[in-house]
């Protein structure tokens, strides 16, 4: 069974290739598209139950399909490696994959690119899978290249508005920034280490470098800048909100469930380089407090539902590289997998409630939608409840409160951590349940004109069962990926137990409840009167512009380029080409006067190159 | 010079059959059938050559009502 490994990114590749090619009637296409995602994910799931059946030697399986290319002692392999990491991620991808699918085959129903979107769709699907289960470093690049162009085609999938186009490039350019990293990361694994084979890499990096080698370092830093594009984390994070430019199963897709999680899969699976430049993983650790603070602030002055949404992915993102860097590494990889459930539910179930108020995003304007779509409202409560941790019932409290007691206990954590890691939580809570009073109580303020259908109900339904069982998954989660990555919280002595931990994070949850019950729905002059006095005004302008880092970055980087650009127009390689132009236009003028239209001209031409011909044979 | 497209046709053949002439008279001097074949090759080319240029002559002479090859000169560069 282990050997149908290569049909899972094989299907949804083959399926998009012919999408890409083929002229297919609408209902075929739906069918080809969100069928190849699910033969996809039941062979995920055999693969599955045949690698817990019959663990391999060493809790991995590797199978090499064929050689690459063979160059200068380069010598990748198109090769997959099955471990418990990789397992875990594939099966999330696969199946959240496919039920996005299915939903976007309604969602989708009335585009005019709808084979299109699909063939971006099942390309992506297939990238990410061959990212998640890549054994070598370059064939992971290939995938992470892929999921990035594909990400750029389906945020400007909409491109008869210049915006969406707009902010596929600000994504794929900012993303682009942290891939220039990492492929020089990889350039310089390779050079020291001589192999881009990741279990190799890691084996010969314990070898050569000792712990906190500045090469070790190095090495660490170059492919955190790769993940902190990819993931939206500081100081790359400017590009996720505007992704939300793309139709709603995308950013559900990729911009909450899967892609950008990308940067959290490659530092858990390089987690032994981490190990060896402790710099390398504190800098981790402060980026995902970072923005997982920063992003939480901006959360909660937006006013569309996706951006809220997005702001956040890059917060609860900032707690799976909180967790990464403060080591504990099996929290992060089970954030993600309950991110994965309760992000993408709400993505989903936003996408219903925009379809049903005819595609407004301003939740001012919504309210009062809890009697009117009570499915929506149901799924995305449990979604949100899940995302701000309602403790004992929701995936998201289990795994927060694992990263959080991890970030005070393990070996790499701190009290200051911990600390950012409940305020986070507070601004979760706060922002979380800040949208759902809005758009679900209060009074009315739009009519509600569509309804989903079954192809909608039935992954929000599964979507939202997972959301809440996810997380009594924690103890066989544990246990499964032990063998795959070092265990390290409760290492460290810490003040409290994780029991007091998990209260206190529970006491800020429910104090977050209530500050946003205050404020949102019941007095909401409250919240008025709190933004518009003149600190509060600041304070609100300041987090609305995601604390003025696109101002800066359009002040420091791109206005200035544009200008030298301006500037540089003339000059001499430009002035060269130029000069070429001119040339052949001077000819041009010069030889038209020959081509008169006249046939007798014609003739005397032929004439005389035969007179002139026959005598230059004759006589020379 | 002509400026009537059927002279100028009429020419055309005249030369050729001038050039046919000559290699059949290069040919019997030397002995060789070499000649002769071209001829043959000539022959057919000024065949297939006439035809179109005739059928050329024909669509040209409905188009414009004249047979100048001087009015006719609207390829101009």
């Amino acid at each position: 069974m282990l050997g149908l490994l290569w049909l899972i990114p094989a299907i949804p590749f083959a399926s998009a290739l012919a999408l890409a090619v083929l002229r297919i009637p609408r209902k075929l296409v739906a069918w080809i598209a969100a069928g190849a995602t699910a033969a996809s994910a039941v062979v995920a799931l055999l693969v599955t139950f045949s690698f817990l059946g019959a663990p391999p030697a060493a809790n991995a399986y590797t199978q090499v399909l064929w050689t690459w290319f063979d160059v200068g002692g380069l010598r990748p392999e198109i090769a997959f490696y099955l471990d418990p990491i990789s397992l875990i991620m594939t099966l999330v991808v696969a199946f959240v994959g496919f039920l996005i699918h299915l939903y976007s085959t309604e969602f989708m129903i009335d585009d005019e690119g709808y084979s299109r979107f699909f063939a971006y769709m099942n390309l992506f699907f297939a990238s990410m899978l061959t990212l998640l289960l890549a054994n070598n470093l370059l064939l992971l690049y290939l995938g992470w290249e892929g999921v990035g162009l594909c990400s750029y085609l389906l945020i400007g999938f909409w491109y008869r508005d210049p915006a969406n186009g707009r902010a596929g490039r600000k994504a794929f350019i900012v993303t682009r920034i942290g891939d220039t990293a990492l492929v020089i990361g990889l350039f310089f694994l390779f050079h020291d280490l001589g192999t881009l084979r990741i279990q190799e890499l890691m084996q010969r990096a314990t070898e050569h470098w000792p712990v906190g080698s500045s090469a070790a370092v190095a090495a660490a830093l170059l492919l955190l800048g790769g993940a902190v594009g990819k993931s939206a984390q500081l100081p790359l994070q400017t590009w996720l909100p505007d992704a939300m430019a793309g139709p709603t199963p995308v950013s559900a897709l990729l911009h909450a469930a899967t892609m950008v999680t990308a940067g959290v899969y490659l530092i858990a699976r390089m987690h032994v380089l981490y190990s060896l430049a402790p710099l390398a993983q504190t800098a981790v650790a402060v980026i995902g407090a970072a923005t997982l603070l920063i992003a939480g602030f901006s959360a909660l002055t937006r006013w569309d539902i996706k951006r809220v949404l997005a702001y956040s992915t890059m917060s609860q993102i900032g707690y799976m590289f909180l967790a990464l860097g403060v080591g504990a590494w099996p929290a992060a990889i089970f954030h993600f997998m309950t991110h994965a459930f309760f992000k993408a539910l709400l993505f989903l179930a936003a996408g219903i409630i925009i379809n049903a108020v005819d595609d407004e995003h301003n939740i001012f304007r919504m309210g009062g939608l809890r009697t009117r779509l009570p499915f929506a409202f149901w799924t995305f409560l449990i979604a949100g409840c899940s995302l701000a941790g309602l403790p004992l019932v929701t995936a998201g409290a289990f795994s927060k409160d694992w990263i959080i007691w991890g970030a005070l206990s393990a070996s790499n954590g701190s009290p200051e951590f911990w600390i950012v890691g409940l305020v986070g939580v507070l601004l979760t809570s706060l922002y979380t349940f800040r949208v759902i009073f809005l758009v679900f109580f209060g009074e009315a303020h739009s009519e509600v004109t569509k309804r989903p259908g079954y192809a909608m109900l039935i992954p929000c339904f599964v979507l939202a069962f997972l959301s809440i069982v996810g997380g009594y998954l924690k103890t066989p989660f544990g246990r499964f990926v032990e063998t795959a990555l070092p265990w390290t919280d409760g290492t460290r002595v810490a003040p409290v137990t994780d029991l007091v931990s998990e209260g206190i994070s529970a006491f800020v949850f429910l104090l977050g409840l209530y500050l946003a019950y205050i404020f949102f729905l019941r007095k909401k002059s409250y919240a008025t009167a709190l933004a518009s006095n003149p600190a509060g005004d600041l304070l609100h302008r300041f987090w609305f512009s995601d604390w003025g880092m696109d101002w800066l970055y359009d002040r420091v980087f791109v206005q200035p380029l544009v200008w030298f650009a301006r500037v540089d127009k003339g000059d001499f390689i430009d002035g060269f080409y130029t000069g070429v132009a001119r040339l052949n236009e001077f000819a041009w003028r010069l030889l038209r006067r020959t081509e008169t239209g006249r046939l007798r001209w014609y003739a005397a031409g032929i004439a005389a190159g035969a007179v002139v011909f026959v005598a230059v044979v004759l006589f020379l | 010079m002509r400026r009537d497209l059927i002279f100028i046709l009429i020419s055309v053949e005249i030369m050729l059959n001038g050039a046919g002439v000559a290699f059949v008279a290069a040919g019997s001097r030397w002995g060789q059938p070499d000649g002769q074949i071209m001829f043959l090759f000539i022959l057919a080319m000024a065949a297939a050559e006439v035809a179109i240029g005739l059928a050329l002559v024909l669509r040209l002479y409905h188009h414009r009502h004249t047979l100048d090859a001087d009015a006719i000169s609207d390829m101009r560069g």
